[in-house]
This record gives structure tokens, C-alpha cells and sequence, in this order.
């Protein structure tokens, strides 16, 4: 650092990301973006400020389906981080194991349904769980349980619930591989420090390793939330662009898509769905704040 | 003597524990690839027994063969979640090293910035790529969907990267400095192979939605020559269909190369991370 | 190093060799029939390119639940194909007030179709008809002639009869009654209530009398089609509030299910996959005597990508779908899908006949929610499948549903106000 020159090998790194990035992905989005503030009146593009906002939240054609949705959103994501990703750090811990055997076999099986489409892990659940095609019924009959099967899909009740399992099962690969890679990379000193302080096992979990994971935890429920709040594809898949029985599935996601591009005869209304979808950028933007700056910040002071 | 027991028994619970676990994660995958092979009528009857020489029946395979050139889709899929994924992964660790490296002023700023693409869903800026792609003349063309992929991508890697990044020991660095290496050659000798495992992790996330997206090939390539295997086997499975054999095919053509792949690939993944960690 | 670059090189010539066309004209059909497209490969396409060397056509189909997105954005950026195939009604007004679809009136053949025919592609004063009709759908129910047969069944022609025929087979146990779900909701809507309700309704003088504000969802003719329905849910068979519509077509073709609430475009389908004898009847009257109304539902039609760089060539292929040559390929190559065209046209599957033998029969009417009344928030259409699904499964009784659907009706469409 003799004198101070302009940095260029900074311009360079960050160059071809940046402009990918904005040309593909930031310049179509915000193109789309800003039609929220317009509507159409006979062909001609009006500009009509936050009044698609207003509709949205206030009119009740509009903003009982957006609540349902978010509310529906919200219930999709908790059962995530309560389910998903206690599964998850528990796989991951089993797998760390240093003298588990077999390891690399189950983290491979288990896995597999994240590398899988959406379109095929939403035909084989529905096939699974068709009262039609009885793989269900006569697997609990097996066991003498026949009488708890009910068509959970077509139900109002558990429709949401039973998606948000199967989104569950597909998706518990990636915080089963985040925690594990941080696992192993624990430090082998600060490991062998503890054992000679005489904790091991489960109390060597709780104690030294997961402190230590924090803050891959931290990633993990910040990429959930992201996720789950995007989520759309197993849904529409599952329950179609009308997210039954009666909207009983609709999470943003869909109600936006819906929206947007039309369907059946509904047509698509690019102005209102980008409503939808400025609604949806906001309440992921306050959940990323709220991670970056209220429990990023905390987390770090963990790190070794 | 009491331990050694007590840890026998926590293995075997573990095993059990893990053998379940697996058991559930492949059971969906495992029912439909048996009734792929099975007639009709014994899938309905029998969904979980597996083919006999009476059920037993290619006629699903010999329906999806007829319909498209399943090895050119698969050749094209190849392409863009490769080519895809090079992109990823060189712009993204060079734009998370710049951000994560030096302290320059707007740093916080352009890092918010890069982390936006994580929070909107690309579909809804269909109109605008397609607008784009049109003009450019890369419509039907792997191109456009590497693009896409790439800038869709690029949100996601930049922001674990970086966090990775943060934990590349600053001495290593500093030492490089003072042997006289260019900033690109610390990036590219000393600090890429230490993320090696984040890297791969990187590139497993996302080959997955690439592999299995439909809508950007739909819109940007629905051409034949250029139709990617998702794409391909979608044709089943549309609202109008009951040729459940060839359903059921068409799902286990596109299930299994990702299958093969991924137990090729999950072998490097894995050696990165264990061999790249962050010791 | 050698190896990234063969593998860049490959990319390269595999990016390449995308975009090459023929020397002659080439027409790209946009399409969500994507169950035709052998069909359309291997009859229609050769028949049109045999008459008319130098156009090429490809038939590029899009699977139903996308056909609509996938196709308004293609138009939007411009990378649409040359011909578009027309949903009825507003979803194709749409992209002619856009300025998507070009006008197509000044083709000869288009005098082959009544009024009647064009009614769902023209615009709301009848002045331009935008795409060619190609067929219509029937409603009505296919049963299972060995199953009658075995029970000794009667084809019913009341309702009354309709319902102890159900019992019937609901006593006997070895089918199912009826193969119908209601996971996938637009059945029950499709299948149910607009098969159903042109009886109750009068067929066209209800439907035209509710566009015009005369009549209301809360009328008697409008309620009561969900009373009926909501005695189809004991007859659907266990679950079928989570059946979708591909396993209730397999039900039923497996012969497991003994009446399918069916739409005239199964016919084809369920011909390959059943292996016994099949028959229909139309919808049940009230009472005997009664005339009786169809839903002939004019649903697919073909138009003209207004930015199309081969606009001759694209009228060429439109007047030969047209004309009476086509109609016959189309109808006989897809039974269920009634050629619209006033050239008569041999039909030569039984069970097709016995579908457009109705028209001779009964009074022919389209499905109540699809013209102009689907157009505003909230969408009629949609609301029908949840009420008709509602009152299937018995959530909400028909009052409740006829009033519901009435106050969204009359949030937005003023004749209803």
C-alpha cells in the first residue's frame, strides 16, 4: 500500500457478476415491478399511484384472498423450521458421526428427493396418498391403523398441512448437507479440548457443536423463509392454480401467479399480480433485514 | 464395559434411526420406477407389488421413445445445467470475493443490492427477458437459458459464498501480499481451492432447479431442437392424460439421469468437503 | 485446461445449430392440445402439406395448465408461433383487442359457420370474427354397457330415474356409482353443473336472460342444479374429495366405476383404454316430457398471429381448416371434438354419434359462465368450480352458494346491479 490507485482488480471481480445480474435478473424484475402502479383502462396504460395497493389489502375481493394466502404462507413456513429443519441438523448430526459406517450411503438416499422435479414428487405423493390407488390405506391397514386415513389432500383441514410435509420430505436434503458441512469442519482441537473435559456425546452436541452451527442455522432459516415465501411450483402442481379445496392451499406464491398470468378464464392482470408480487418482495425484504441486522450480527461473535 | 455397550446400543439407534429415515426418502421414487415396468391394469390392482413376468410390460418406455428424441433433450439439459453452473460459480465467488475481500465504500450497499434476486421470483420479469431474448435473437437458443439461470443463480451463491469467504484465514492472504502475488492470483490459487466445499454446495442447490425448471424452456426454448428433458417428459402430464404407463415412464426417464448423476457427483461433493474443510 | 475448452466448443456448436428454417414458408401452431399431437403429425399436417407444397407446418403444443401464461407472454415479446389455437370467448377477445390476433373475416370459408358457431371468436358486436371454429364439446354421462347390462340397468332418462339407477348400483356394491372427484375442482363445475343445468335454466333463455340482468344466481333455475348435486357426494365412492381427474378416468376405464359424468372430448381416450362396451345418455330431464337442453360448447377454435412473418400462408392453412375436408379429418380422426362447420360430416364411432345425435334431439346451449360473465373480479367461472364443489361435498347449501356467487356477480357487472 505505497499509494493509494484506483482498484480495479475490484471492478473486475465484481464486473460480470453485476451485470448478468442486473441486465437478466434486476432490469426485467423492476420492468415488472413497477406496472403495480399503473392500470389498464381501454388498452391505454394509467398511471394510478398505490390505489392496486389499496385495492389489494382493503378491498375484500382482493385482500380476504391475499390474507388467506399469507396467513396459509406462514403456516407453510412454520411447519418448515419446526419440522424440516430439526430433521435435518438431526440427520446431519447422526451423519457426522466419526465412526458411523454406511454414512455415505444414507446422506446419498436421503438426499434424493431434493434432486427430484417438482412435477414428479407432486404426482407421487398424490398417487400415495389417493384414496383411489389405496398405497396409503393398505400400508396403515398393514399396520392395523386404517381407521386414522382420510383423503388428507381434499380436505380443507389438512390439505396445507399434508403439502407442507411433502414439501418437507423433498426439501430436507439442504440443511441435512449445510449443517453437515459445518459439522465436519469443526475443529478436530476444540473437539478433543472438550473430551478431555469430559463432554461427550449428546452433552458435546448441545454444548460445543451446536454454538458452534449457529450460525449455519442462521443461513438455513433465512434461506427457509426466503423459500417458503416463494414457493409456488408443488402447490400449483399438487392442487392446481386454484390451490384447493377452496383456497385452503393458496400461499402467495400461486395467488400471485394466478393473478399475474390469468387462468381458465380469468384473465391475467399484470398490474394487480405485480402488486402481489411488490407485497411478496416487501415481507421477504423485512425477514432478510431482520436477519442481517438483528441476528447475523449476534451470531457472529460464535464464530471461531 | 458399560460404555462400550451404551455406545453399541446409540449406534444401533442411529442406524435405525437413519435406515427409516432413507426408507421414506426413497419409497415414492421406488413405487413409481416399479410400475413404470407394469401394465395398466396390475398398477391399479397391485401398486406395490413388484413386476412379474404376467405384469411385466415396456409399453410405457416404447410410448415416451415414440414421442421425442429423449437423448438430444437430455443432451441439452446437460449443457445448460453445466454451462449454467460454471457461470454460477465463477462470477459468484469472484463478485462474494470482491465484497467480502475489501473494504470499499458502498460495499454493504451493492451487497443488499446482490442479495434482491433472492426475494422476487424471476418468473414475474417473464415478459421482460422474453423482450430481451427476442431482441438479442437468442430465443430457442441454450444461451438464453444459461443467462437466465445464471443471473437467477447468482443472488444466492454471492450471499453463502461471501459468508464463506469471511472465514478464509486473512493471514494466508496477507502472506500471498507479501510474496508479491496479483490480487487475481491470491483469489484464484489460494482462495478458491479453501472454498472448494462451499462450492460444491453452491453447485448442488443449484443444479437442481435448473435441472428441473420448466417454465423458462417453455417459454425461452420450446423449440424441438433445443427442448430440455423436463421439458420433453412434461408432454405427459398434462391435464388431458390417463396414459398413466407413459406417465410413469416419462418420470422415471427424467428421475433417472439426475439419479446417476448425482450419485457420480455426490461422491466429488462430498470429497470437497471433507477434504476442502475449513480446518 | 484442454478440457474446458472441447467442452466450450461443444456448447458452442450444440448453441449453433439452433435456429435453422426452411427455405419455404413455415407455420408454428400454438396449442394446448398436446394429447392431439400424433394427430395432428401424422393426418392433419401431411393431408394440408400434400394440397400445398412449399408450407411446412409444425404442431408445437403446450400442456392446458400453461397453454394460457406460456402463450401470452410469447405474444407480448413476439416469439409466438404463426397460428394460434383459441380458447372461446374473452381469453381470445383479449388478445384481439391487443392487437394479437388479426381479423378473419375476409376469408371465404368463413362462410361455412353459422352465427352460432363464430359467436364465442367475434367481438361483443359481432363485427369481426378473429379465429376459424374448429369443434365442440357435448356433456352428457358415459356408462358402462356391460355393467347396465350385468345389473340389469335401463339407460335413465328422468332424474328420478337417474337416481335409482345410482342406487341400484350403489346396492348391488360391485361398482362404483359414479367416477367423478373433486381434488382437481373443475370437474364439478364442468361435469356437474353446466352439464346438468342447461335443464333447469332453459338452455340459452336462461343464460342470455342472466347476461342480460333478467334473471339471477338466486333464481330457482340457478340454485337448484346444486341441490341435485349435492346428492351426487354418496355416490362418488370413498375419497373422492381427493380424486383427481386422471384417476377418475382411469376408475372408470379400469370398469371399476359403472357412470362417468363426461365431456364428449373423452371419447377418443376412453375408446383406446376401456375393454368393454361403452354408451352415453344425455343429462336427465326433470320430469318426462320436459325438452330437453345440451351443453354443446363450442371450445376450440384457430386464429392468426397478427405479427406473423407469413401472413398468406397462415390464411392458406386457416381456409383449409375451414373448409369441409378438414372438418372431416378432424371429426372422424377425433371423435368428441364436433366439427362446427354447416358441411355435413359422417362421424363414424358409435359412441360420438350417439353425443351428436343430442343436437337433433334437444336444444343446444354453451356452458353459462363463459360469455362476457367471466370477465370482471371475481371470476365467475372459477367461483362455480368451489360452489360446485361446495355443494357436492355438502360444505354450503345451494342457497348459500347462489347468493354468494350472486354478490360477486354484482360487484362488478352492472346489468346485475
Amino acid at each position: 500500500m505505497t499509494k493509494r490507485r484506483f482498484p480495479w482488480h475490484i471492478v473486475v471481480f465484481m464486473a460480470p457478476a453485476f451485470l448478468v445480474y442486473t441486465a437478466v435478473m434486476i432490469f426485467p424484475l423492476f420492468n415488472t415491478l413497477r406496472l403495480a402502479l399503473f392500470t389498464e383502462i381501454e388498452q391505454t396504460r394509467v398511471f394510478v399511484g398505490l390505489q392496486n395497493f389499496q385495492t389489494l389489502f382493503f378491498d375484500p375481493i382482493w385482500s380476504e384472498q391475499f390474507w388467506n394466502a399469507l396467513a396459509n404462507n406462514f403456516w407453510f413456513f412454520i411447519i418448515h423450521m419446526l419440522v424440516q429443519n430439526p430433521i435435518g441438523i438431526a440427520l446431519a448430526a447422526m451423519l457426522s458421526h466419526p465412526r458411523l459406517r454406511f454414512a455415505a450411503l444414507y446422506r446419498s438416499a436421503i438426499f434424493i428427493p431434493t434432486i427430484l422435479s417438482f412435477v414428479i414428487v407432486g404426482f407421487a405423493w398424490k398417487l400415495i396418498l389417493s384414496p383411489i390407488w389405496g398405497i396409503a390405506p393398505s400400508m396403515l391397514d398393514a399396520i392395523g391403523l386404517k381407521s386414522l386415513f382420510a383423503p388428507w389432500l381434499g380436505r380443507e383441514g389438512s390439505a396445507l398441512t399434508t403439502l407442507s410435509l411433502i414439501s418437507v420430505w423433498q426439501f430436507v436434503g439442504i440443511p441435512m448437507m449445510l449443517i453437515y458441512a459445518s459439522l465436519i469442519s469443526i475443529p478436530e482441537e476444540i473437539l478433543e479440548a472438550s473430551e478431555v473435559d469430559g463432554i461427550t456425546g449428546m452433552s458435546a452436541f448441545w454444548k460445543i457443536k451446536l454454538p458452534l452451527i449457529l450460525p449455519s442455522i442462521g443461513i438455513i432459516s433465512i434461506l427457509t423463509f426466503v423459500g417458503n415465501f416463494n414457493a409456488f411450483d408443488l402447490i400449483y402442481v399438487a392442487q392446481g392454480a386454484l390451490a384447493g379445496p377452496d383456497f385452503s392451499t393458496d400461499i402467495l406464491g400461486t395467488f400471485m401467479y394466478r393473478t399475474f398470468f390469468g387462468f381458465q378464464l380469468q384473465l391475467g392482470d399484470p398490474h394487480m399480480g405485480s402488486a402481489i408480487a411488490g407485497a411478496m418482495f416487501a415481507i421477504i425484504l423485512v425477514g432478510v433485514c431482520i436477519y442481517l441486522f438483528g441476528i447475523q450480527t449476534r451470531l457472529r461473535r460464535y464464530q471461531f | 464395559m458399560y460404555k462400550a455397550r451404551s455406545n453399541l446400543l446409540n449406534t444401533a439407534a442411529m442406524h435405525g434411526a437413519l435406515i427409516l429415515y432413507m426408507i421414506i426418502a426413497l419409497f415414492p421414487v421406488f413405487v413409481i420406477l416399479i410400475n413404470s415396468f407394469k401394465t395398466r391394469r396390475a398398477i391399479f390392482s397391485e401398486p406395490l407389488a413388484l413386476p412379474n413376468a404376467e405384469t411385466f410390460s415396456w409399453i410405457g418406455y416404447e410410448t415416451v421413445a415414440q414421442q421425442g428424441d429423449f437423448f438430444l433433450y437430455f443432451q441439452n439439459s446437460m449443457i445448460v445445467t453445466v454451462g449454467s453452473l460454471f457461470f454460477i460459480l465463477l462470477f459468484g465467488a469472484m463478485a462474494a470475493y470482491a465484497l467480502s475481500e475489501y473494504r470499499f465504500r458502498g460495499n454493504l450497499l451493492l451487497g443488499l443490492y446482490m442479495a434482491l434476486g433472492i426475494m422476487i421470483p424471476i418468473r414475474i420479469g417473464t415478459v421482460a427477458i422474453l423482450e430481451m431474448m427476442v431482441a438479442t435473437g437468442l430465443v430457442n437458443s441454450l444461451w438464453a437459458l444459461i443467462l437466465v439461470y445464471t443471473a437467477q443463480g447468482l443472488p444466492l451463491a454471492v450471499f453463502i459464498l461471501s459468508e464463506f469467504m469471511h472465514q478464509v484465514s486473512k493471514d494466508l492472504k496477507d502472506a500471498g501480499r507479501i510474496d508479491g502475488l496479483s490480487e487475481y492470483t491470491i483469489f484464484f490459487r489460494l482462495v478458491l481451492p479453501l472454498v472448494r466445499p462451499a462450492l460444491a454446495t453452491v453447485a448442488v442447490f443449484n443444479m437442481i432447479p435448473i435441472w428441473n425448471d420448466l417454465w423458462f424452456p417453455l417459454i425461452l426454448t420450446p423449440s424441438e431442437e433445443v427442448k430440455t428433458l423436463t421439458l420433453g417428459s412434461q408432454v405427459f402430464i398434462g391435464q388431458y392424460v390417463t396414459n398413466w404407463n407413459a406417465v410413469l415412464a416419462a418420470l422415471s426417464m427424467a428421475i433417472l439421469p439426475v439419479l446417476i448423476l448425482y450419485i457420480i457427483f455426490s461422491r466429488q461433493l462430498i470429497r470437497g468437503i471433507t477434504s476442502g474443510a475449513v480446518k | 485446461m484442454i478440457k474446458k475448452t472441447f467442452a466450450l466448443a461443444l456448447v458452442g456448436t450444440a448453441l449453433g445449430a439452433t435456429a435453422a428454417y426452411g427455405q419455404d414458408a413455415t407455420l408454428t401452431i400454438e396449442s394446448w392440445r398436446n394429447d392431439d399431437l400424433s394427430l395432428w403429425q401424422e393426418q392433419i399436417i401431411p393431408a394440408f402439406e400434400a394440397e400445398h407444397p412449399g408450407i411446412s407446418v409444425v404442431f408445437a403444443p403446450t400442456a392446458p395448465t400453461e397453454y394460457n401464461a406460456a402463450l401470452n407472454s410469447k405474444l407480448e415479446a413476439g416469439s409466438a408461433g404463426d397460428l394460434i389455437t383459441c380458447r372461446p370467448f374473452d381469453a381470445s377477445l383479449a388478445l384481439y383487442d391487443a392487437g394479437h390476433l388479426a381479423g378473419l373475416d375476409d376469408i371465404e370459408a368463413m362462410s361455412n359457420f353459422s352465427d352460432v358457431a363464430k359467436s364465442a371468436w367475434q367481438t361483443d358486436d359481432g363485427s369481426v370474427t378473429f379465429c376459424v371454429p374448429m369443434a365442440s364439446v357435448i356433456h352428457g354421462f358415459i356408462y358402462n354397457a356391460d355393467a347396465f347390462a350385468e345389473l340389469g340397468l335401463e339407460v335413465p332418462t328422468t332424474e328420478d330415474e337417474f337416481f335409482a339407477v345410482l342406487d341400484a348400483i350403489k346396492e348391488d356394491g360391485s361398482y362404483i356409482p359414479m367416477a367423478m372427484g373433486t381434488n382437481d375442482q373443475w370437474e364439478a363445475a364442468t361435469m356437474g353443473y353446466n352439464n346438468i343445468g342447461p335443464n333447469y335454466w332453459n338452455g340459452e333463455e336462461g343464460r342470455l336472460a342472466l347476461i342480460a340482468g333478467e334473471q339471477s344466481l338466486t333464481d330457482e333455475a340457478w340454485v337448484a342444479p346444486y341441490a341435485t348435486l349435492a346428492r351426487w357426494g354418496e355416490y362418488l365412492g370413498d375419497g373422492f374429495e381427493a380424486q383427481t381427474y386422471p384417476d377418475s378416468q382411469n376408475i372408470f376405464t379400469l370398469g371399476r366405476a359403472a357412470i362417468y359424468p363426461a365431456g364428449s372430448w373423452e371419447i377418443a381416450g376412453f375408446n383406446s383404454l376401456a375393454d368393454f362396451e361403452m354408451g352415453a345418455f344425455k343429462p336427465p330431464v326433470r320430469s318426462a316430457g320436459d325438452t330437453c337442453y345440451i351443453s354443446d360448447h363450442t371450445d376450440i377454435g384457430i386464429g392468426m398471429n397478427a405479427a406473423t412473418d407469413n401472413p398468406e400462408a397462415a390464411r392458406t392453412f386457416l381456409a383449409w381448416v375451414a373448409s369441409p375436408e378438414f372438418a372431416s379429418i378432424f371429426g372422424n380422426a377425433l371423435p368428441g371434438f364436433f366439427p362446427l362447420s354447416d358441411a355435413p360430416v359422417t362421424l363414424e364411432d358409435p359412441l360420438a354419434q350417439e353425443f351428436i345425435g343430442w343436437r337433433a334431439e334437444c336444444e343446444s346451449t354453451i356452458r353459462s359462465t363463459y360469455q362476457i360473465l367471466s370477465r370482471g373480479t371475481p371470476n365467475l367461472e372459477n367461483e362455480t368450480w368451489g360452489a360446485s364443489v361446495a355443494a357436492i361435498r355438502g360444505t354450503a347449501t345451494p342457497e348459500e352458494l347462489g347468493a354468494q356467487l350472486q354478490e360477486g356477480l354484482e360487484s362488478w357487472y352492472e346489468p346485475q346491479q
